[in-house]
């Protein structure tokens, strides 16, 4: 069923056909409106049976839903930034133990300097814990996920992480195609544990493993995660027929076919990007885009595919490797024949607008060969090296954030 | 108090005063029918209280719940030692999670259990003082506040036993671990920190809050059927003596914890709602020195110079809990 809504609630609602039996709670910006509307769902009696429990912090919720699923209950949290980093023990804990729990997290900045905007900087800090994490590119494809999710996570016994952009996509109403309760019934089996605590049947779980086993449990964890390599089209596939629509699947290569650079992005950005790529195209600029539905298992051979006939190619991510540079631009160079001609773009860090003006800037330049590897977009170069010169001067030049933001001024004004 | 110790001080233990009593009043751990939930096998060091403890709490909850029962486990000696696979003395379901989110686990078990109507499934938490009063803590109190259907049961043997033996907020005035060490002007750990957990919970208002130590099996047992009673949140605090980090003599781990009771340094009682509904009365105070003296823990405090001072405020202290808890048994 067609129908405007805020991108939180569509998810809410999605998930809500999934039939959750036990959601963890606890609030964080910008995902809050996911999980009250999951609540409001479960204390009218529309969502039933579920336990919907407000949990004192992350690592509460994480944990509460560990034993839930531990204990054959279909288990769902929600999450964002510094909520993210506070469980991430147990989110390494529920990959570790083959847990199939389902999280949103909905992307923002980490701090310090804390910020509630949007980057992926949360979710690309737990790139290894395990999970398999989906970007979604719009609140249609977001809701569809969390139903995929699902499926992947218990045929798999894996937990799935659903990547979608703090309020570019959260808080963005706009219209999607709901499915029916008997849609998703017959896409999403009920959930059949592969393992579970039951006293007519007693195990014991999460035992000290040492070396003896402890590279071959890890190493199983990695063969799941290539199984899904082969699922996730799969069943984006079955998807596409059961709900009529493209969502999800490894990769969404736009316009590649004869591009001679190619720009790789996640998330909700792919859009500006087409739309700047389609106005480079009219110009007679040959760019194509690729959007990364699946980060972790990361498609090697799908991206090498899709990137192989391009002479650039151009990574835009919202978060970097401090000390590096790029982190989806060090897995595309994994799985590039030339990894010299990949280029990095770090774009849209704690919110910043990522605009079409800036790349087609950027676009062109890498195009004619006078950008660096690593560009940080519309830095405020002035302000950064009047930073480095107080420091040069005054030993105790003070809290840097605060500093900054002082010699900047009032910025809102000059955000476009 | 619901529960009346029987006195066997003609045998000095319980076990072989089982045999006197009707069979209703005999202790699990006596009887045939025990469950064995922790089972033999396992890795404890030689006299390990919280060994003790857990097998004799698990069988007491495995026999009140008819066999439903399911447990989450922290990180510590007891999830070590019972689980080095391929074996494990655990004949239970059981899981273990993480060192600080026990608690929460257990909370999550527990809904699965309320959502797929399984209500007759009980849930027990278990973890050391370091997973309880320290790292743990956010995850218990958010328990307890919310009600949650699980027993929580501390095995308190005071400090980080399995790394080694350093201080929780759980670790005695003046006893040395790894971290408070026996040196300088004030050996040990210092006086005026740690945590009263049993009275945190009570704070909580949950419905049932008891302590216990592995001497009193009886009243041990008694308390974690009265704990599954109720619905709701639920916490035991074990005291379990640890002969590695106490430094006394394995042999003497029931002797450490009935000292420990009778001295006045751990008041055993219990408590619904928040108030205190019966204690474990003492017949005869034993002086504090009795049971600092067996263990290395406390050596400081006697050679090379008697410190006398440290001793009189550990005794105030003891002293205090007999007033608070009105321990001492009054003749009548």
């Amino acid at each position: 069923m067609l129908k405007q809504t805020e991108g939180s609630h569509a998810v809410a609602e999605a998930v809500a056909l999934c039939r959750p039996e036990v959601i963890c709670a606890y609030p964080i910006s910008p995902q809050t409106h996911i999980v009250e509307g999951l609540g409001e769902m479960v204390k009218s009696g529309d969502l039933a049976p579920c336990e919907f429990i407000n949990v004192e912090s992350e690592f509460a919720a994480m944990s509460v839903a560990i034993g839930a699923s531990a204990a054959g209950a279909r288990a769902y949290t929600a999450t964002a930034s510094q909520g993210l980093l506070y469980m991430a023990e147990a989110v390494f804990n529920a990959a570790g133990m083959g847990l199939p729990i389902v999280m949103t997290v909905a992307n923002r900045a980490i701090g310090a300097p804390i910020n509630i905007w949007n980057d992926h900087t949360d979710s690309m800090s737990q790139r290894d814990c395990g999970w398999i994490q989906l970007f979604a590119e719009t609140n249609q494809e977001a809701l569809d996920l969390h139903i995929q999710a699902f499926r992947l996570a218990e045929e798999l016994s894996v937990p799935v992480m659903v990547c979608m952009d703090g309020f570019i996509l959260t808080h963005a109403y706009e219209r999607v195609d709901m499915p029916t309760q008997a849609q998703v019934d017959a896409y999403l089996p009920p959930f059949q544990p592969r393992q579970v605590l039951d006293p007519q049947e007693p195990v014991s779980m999460g035992a000290m493993v040492g070396p003896e086993a402890f590279t071959e449990v890890r190493y199983l964890a990695h063969v799941k995660q290539m199984q899904a390599l082969d699922l996730i089209p799969a069943w984006a596939e079955e998807f596409r027929k059961a709900f009529g629509r493209d969502s999800g699947g490894l990769i969404h290569p736009y316009r590649t076919e004869d591009a001679d650079t190619i720009v790789v992005a996640l998330g909700s950005v792919l859009g500006t990007i087409k739309d700047t790529v389609d106005a480079l195209r009219d110009q007679g600029h040959k760019f194509g885009v690729l959007g990364i539905t699946c980060f972790r298992p990361w498609p090697t051979a799908a991206i090498r595919e899709a990137i192989g006939n391009a002479k650039k190619v151009i990574v835009l991510e919202k978060a970097f490797g401090v000390g590096l540079g790029g982190i989806v631009s060090a897995n595309v160079r994994t799985s590039s024949g030339s990894p010299d001609s990949v280029y990095t773009v770090i774009a849209g860090l704690g919110g910043r607008p990522i605009t079409r003006d800036s790349l087609a800037r950027i676009f062109l330049e890498v195009e004619a060969g006078t950008a660096p590897s690593l560009t940080f977009l519309d830095l405020n170069r002035a302000a950064v090296d009047r930073a480095l010169a107080r420091e040069r001067e005054t030993r105790r030049s003070g809290p840097i954030a605060e500093a900054l933001l002082r010699d900047v001024g009032l910025v809102t004004a000059q955000l476009r | 108090m619901s529960f009346q110790p029987v006195k066997f001080y003609q045998t000095g233990t319980f076990t072989v005063g089982n045999r006197l009593l009707p069979d209703a009043e005999r202790s699990v751990q006596s009887t045939v029918r025990r469950h064995n939930s922790l089972n033999s096998g396992h890795r404890a060091c030689q006299g390990c209280g919280e060994a003790l403890g857990a097998r004799y709490a698990i069988d007491a909850a495995m026999e009140a719940t008819s066999g439903q029962l399911i447990a989450a486990n922290a990180t510590g000696c007891l999830e070590v030692f019972s689980t080095p696979y391929p074996e494990t003395s655990w004949q239970i379901p059981w899981v273990h999670s993480l060192f600080g989110n026990t608690a929460a686990v257990a909370t999550g078990i527990a809904a699965a259990m309320r959502v797929k109507g399984r209500s007759e499934v009980r849930v027990v938490a278990q973890g050391g003082d370091g997973g309880t009063t320290d790292i743990g803590f956010g995850c218990l109190s958010g328990m307890f506040e919310r009600n949650d259907d699980v027993l929580y049961i501390c095995y308190d043997n005071g400090g980080y036993m399995n790394t080694g033996v350093q201080r929780s907020s759980a670790t005695p005035p003046a006893a040395r671990t790894a971290t408070t060490m026996a040196v300088g002007p004030t050996p040990g750990n210092p006086f005026g920190q740690g945590k009263d957990l049993p009275a945190i919970a009570m704070a909580h208002n949950i419905p049932y809050v008891a302590t216990a130590t592995v001497s009193e099996l009886r009243d041990l047992e008694a308390k974690v059927r009265r704990a599954m009673e109720f619905r709701g949140a639920r916490y035991l605090h074990i005291l379990v003596p640890c002969p590695l980090g106490w430094g006394h003599d394995s042999a003497l781990t029931i002797r450490m914890a009935r000292l420990a009771h009778e001295s006045g340094i751990f008041p055993v009682f219990e408590a619904e709602s928040g108030e205190v509904t019966g204690a474990s009365k003492i017949r005869r105070q034993v002086p504090v020195e009795e049971y600092l003296r067996p263990q290395k823990r406390y050596a400081h405090l006697f050679s090379p110079k008697p410190r006398e001072d440290v001793i009189r405020r550990i005794q105030e202290a003891a002293d205090r809990n007999i007033r608070k808890y009105g321990l001492l048994e009054t003749t009548p």
